[in-house]
């Protein structure tokens, strides 16, 4: 049959009965390549001024996960900058990606958010091609060929990279995977950051994080980070009172992915600000051990 | 040396051949029930499926041959996906879906020596029962719209017989289960082989079974196969009150199959899809 379709490539039904390698973005990328998040990036022209275009887009800041027992935790905080100014400051960097992981991005918020889309029903499409999950490594090392495939976009500044933590269904442990902006992926040991305040964040992880920790630990632990990160970094937005607008929160267990409601996370933080009000800097590590 | 032979006489051979070929099959069948759209296919094996998940409200079922309708789901399944990554999941339907498999079959039946032995069901849950669709797509290319129930496959017109008899608006999932196992059931053939036991003889069990609903409260995803205990406890119920009037209670939940990646999250989670910025 198919070699009878060849003589006519035009015919769409065609492309899709072809037999191939279950992934939406392959089969995109001959099909429709424009519809791919980096592609259009490709020919962006090169014009006096099309930097600072580049550079007051939205991008999303900062994103903290953390491994806890028998599962991980990913927060992000919620503001966009545009140049020296906020441009949103409800912006959600933190999604899942199927049932057992989350993604998170920081960088063009744009190009992050349709990358994001997209590797959501990359996981989904082979799941339901092929009536089974990726493994967990299997979807990190697609996210970081994705993630090369956007490299040409990077290159030209509009550069995104993701944080991927899932919950490993065979070692019953989570985990977490960073890339850079030619892919990856780097397996994350305990906590990590991303973003423009990821200094202070894993700064602040460091001192906190301690292994084993629950999910309750984790998450409050992920807070303070986050706090931290928008003590110093002005492009990272703090727990917003006034708005009621708070860092989203996501945990996977073996129970699956969860993101924490709004009621839940405004209690957290609401926590961190009030203990802030007493100790500015925050929890105190202790100096001498034993 | 060809010989000549006229375009009628060349379709009517194409669909005699498909149509015996389908015909050796087993039937299947796709029914409504309060709670969603239950879809049941015979079918042995745990791993080559008949019925799967097309997209978040949206399933395939087949009969015939299993390289045909296997090639045929995963390009439903890529066009859905693009369709969805394009526009929005909302923006992709049933009807969409059921016209393309149309085309694709219409056209391999008229320009291909070999025509697809195959018929297939594609099904959407609606947010109400009105709002549900089957469409049944024949090896030629067919399309008809069947509100409520169809069967498909194999034997489908006396099978579809003896579902019309069974099948009432407003069924829970055990009766409408129970609705499609008697009109799977070929009636106990007169003569010499009613003597055999009637519940031995070609009864159809849990293990030769391939069951999946979709669920209408579910969010996002709302396929779910059923399998293991809990489709036998509910082919249990679906015998034992094959008459039912006491309807099973509203709120059941297909238990979460160890052995299969899970399609969705837990009703009432957020979805988890960007909203934008």
């Amino acid at each position: 049959m198919t070699a009878y379709f060849d003589g006519n490539k035009g015919w769409q039904p065609a492309v899709f009965l072809e037999p191939r390698i279950p992934s939406f973005t392959d089969f995109l990328a001959a099909y429709s390549p424009g519809l791919l998040p980096g592609e259009r990036g490709l020919s962006l022209p090169d014009v006096a001024g099309g930097s600072d275009v580049i550079r007051d887009l939205p991008h999303a800041t900062t994103l903290v996960a953390a491994a806890c027992d028998h599962g991980v935790v990913v927060a992000g905080d919620r503001r966009a900058t545009a140049g020296n100014m906020i441009s949103k400051r409800d912006v959600e960097k933190v999604f899942r990606s199927d049932e057992f992981s989350a993604i998170g991005m920081a960088g063009v918020a744009s190009i992050g958010l349709e990358f994001i889309r997209l590797f959501q029903v990359e996981l989904e499409h082979y799941e339901k091609m092929e009536g089974r999950s990726l493994s967990l490594e299997g979807k990190a090392n697609r996210l970081g060929a994705m993630v090369r495939g956007n490299l040409g976009a990077a290159m030209q500044g509009l550069a995104m990279i993701p944080l991927f933590a899932g919950y490993d269904e065979e070692k019953s442990v989570g985990r977490i995977f960073s890339y850079d902006v030619a892919g990856g992926p780097y397996e994350e040991h305990r906590f990590h950051s991303i973003g423009s305040g990821s200094v202070f964040a894993k700064s602040a992880l460091k001192k906190l994080y301690s292994d084993g920790m629950s999910a309750t630990d984790a998450t409050l632990a992920c807070v303070q980070a986050l706090y931290d990160a928008a003590d110093d970094d002005s492009a990272t937005g703090g727990p917003d009172l006034t708005r009621r607008i708070f860092p989203v929160i996501t945990i996977i267990t073996d129970e699956g992915f969860r993101r924490l409601t709004d009621a839940e996370s405004a209690e957290i933080a609401q926590h961190v600000v009030d203990e802030r009000m007493r100790l500015p800097d925050g929890p105190l590590a202790t100096l001498r051990n034993g | 040396m060809p010989f000549y032979v006229s375009p009628e006489q060349a379709m009517r051979d194409k669909s005699e051949y498909a149509r015996s070929r389908i015909a050796r099959g087993r039937s299947c069948v796709a029914l409504q029930y309060t709670g969603g759209i239950l879809l049941v296919a015979p079918n042995p094996s745990r791993a080559l499926h008949k019925i799967s998940e097309l997209y978040d409200r949206i399933a395939f079922a087949a009969g015939g041959r299993y390289n045909e309708y296997e090639a045929l789901r995963k390009a439903g399944i890529t066009y859905a996906d693009v369709t969805g990554y394009q526009f929005d999941r909302r923006d992709v339907t049933a009807r969409a879906l059921a016209n393309w498999y149309a085309q694709t079959l219409g056209t391999i039946y008229t320009e291909s020596q070999k025509p697809y032995e195959v018929e297939i069901v594609v099904a959407e849950v609606g947010d109400t029962p009105a709002d549900d669709q089957i469409y049944r797509i024949t090896f030629d290319g067919s399309v008809s719209d069947e509100p409520g129930f169809v069967a498909f496959g194999g034997q489908a017109d006396q099978v579809a017989g003896r579902l019309k008899e069974k099948f009432s608006d407003g069924m829970s999932l055990a009766e409408a289960l129970g609705a499609a196992l008697e009109a799977l059931t070929p009636p106990p053939a007169t003569g010499t082989a009613a003597a055999t036991p009637a519940a031995t003889n070609g009864e159809l069990t849990a293990s030769g079974l391939e069951v999946a609903v979709l669920e209408r409260s579910r969010a996002h995803r709302t396929f779910r196969r059923l399998r293991g205990t809990r489709l036998e406890e509910l082919i249990t119920e679906a015998r034992g009150n094959a008459p039912a009037e006491e309807s099973a209670p509203a709120a059941e939940e297909p238990a979460a199959d160890s052995g299969e990646p899970p399609t969705g999250p837990a009703p009432g989670s957020s979805d988890g899809i960007p909203k934008g910025k």
